[in-house]
């Protein structure tokens, strides 16, 4: 096991991760349920877009209370690094892994289209030298207006936290925030979708450097083990 | 005891429900209508009294689970019986 893909009841693109991550990145990625433990062997750990616990209360609400979390927050306080993908992204906010909260869309709408997010230049992983200025991907939400206070918004702004900003905010997002990470720069969340955009047949293959840059720390512990460039 | 939880967006989080129903009012021609905001109640029993260990319970049970203190603001009420 390299890449633990989580599943909730209600998760529904865990299996699109693991065609992303499995299949065209050819790095091993397995769906672990989130009353299992989380493998000892895990090195980088996906959790997916969907509608976990049918998004009742809030969305992420109740997943936030999985079995599995505890060995999450484990895995990331020791370092380990996470990727929230939309509802994912949504769960990290509520268990606390990542500042703010996402709620309704402004305009009401479950928005779902090709987004073009502009790219921060964030870390040594997430940055236009690594994505170019700017990516197209698919987001899905009815949920992804991101809010948090004005303190948390600053310090965001001020550590470059914020990965990247909507060109044309679909949901009313704070400072246009589609994709943010932690302080230490081991979680991320963001609402558009990576990985339904790594194929031909999909809106764009802008998905491929973002998960790449994720994976980049997994990849470097084997380097000699697998390619994906 | 039967305890009722609302819960309801902070005053400075932005509300988009609250504001489309507000709309909505003043369609209907209630344009005196201001600050709609839309929460939510919890209601269940729950074994014990009013008492200080209670709330504390509650509290928690609120403050984790039933409201997320980023966005919202939660009060609850208490009937014995």
């Amino acid at each position: 096991m390299r890449v633990a893909i989580l599943q909730f009841p209600g998760s529904n693109c865990d299996w699109d991760a693991e065609h992303a991550i499995g299949e065209i990145l050819g790095i091993p990625a397995h769906r672990v349920w989130h009353k299992d433990r989380l493998p000892s062997e895990t090195e980088a750990v996906i959790v997916p877009g969907g509608f976990s616990f049918g998004d009742y209360l809030r969305c992420g609400a109740i997943a936030r209370f999985s079995p599995i979390m505890k060995d999450l927050h484990e895995f990331s306080d020791k370092g380990g690094s996470v990727l929230g993908i939309c509802n994912g992204f949504q769960i990290l906010c509520e268990s606390g892994l990542l500042p703010g909260a996402l709620i309704r869309n402004e305009c009401l709408d479950f928005r779902c289209l090709n987004q073009l997010v502009e790219v921060e230049n964030s870390n040594h992983l997430f940055n236009r030298n690594s994505f170019g200025d700017s990516l197209v991907l698919p987001i899905a939400h009815g949920e992804g207006n991101y809010r948090a206070d004005k303190s948390v918004l600053s310090s965001l702004e001020e550590n470059n936290q914020i990965l990247f900003r909507y060109s044309g905010n679909p949901n009313g997002s704070m400072n246009d925030i589609a994709g943010i990470r932690n302080l230490l720069g081991n979680v991320y969340g963001m609402m558009p979708h990576p990985e339904r955009a790594v194929a031909s047949h999909h809106p764009s293959l802008d998905g491929l450097p973002v998960l790449k840059a994720f994976l980049e720390p997994v990849l470097q512990s084997r380097p000699s083990e697998i390619s994906v460039s | 005891m039967k305890v009722t939880v609302y819960v309801s967006p902070k005053s400075t989080v932005l509300d988009p429900q609250g504001a489309a129903v507000e709309h909505a009012m003043k369609s209907l021609g209630h344009e005196s209508v201001e600050g709609v905001r839309v929460g939510k109640t919890v209601t269940f029993e729950m074994e014990g009294s009013d008492s200080p260990e209670s709330r504390a319970k509650l509290d928690k049970l609120c403050d984790g689970l039933l409201s997320n203190p980023v966005i919202e603001d939660f009060r609850y009420e208490i009937e014995e019986g």
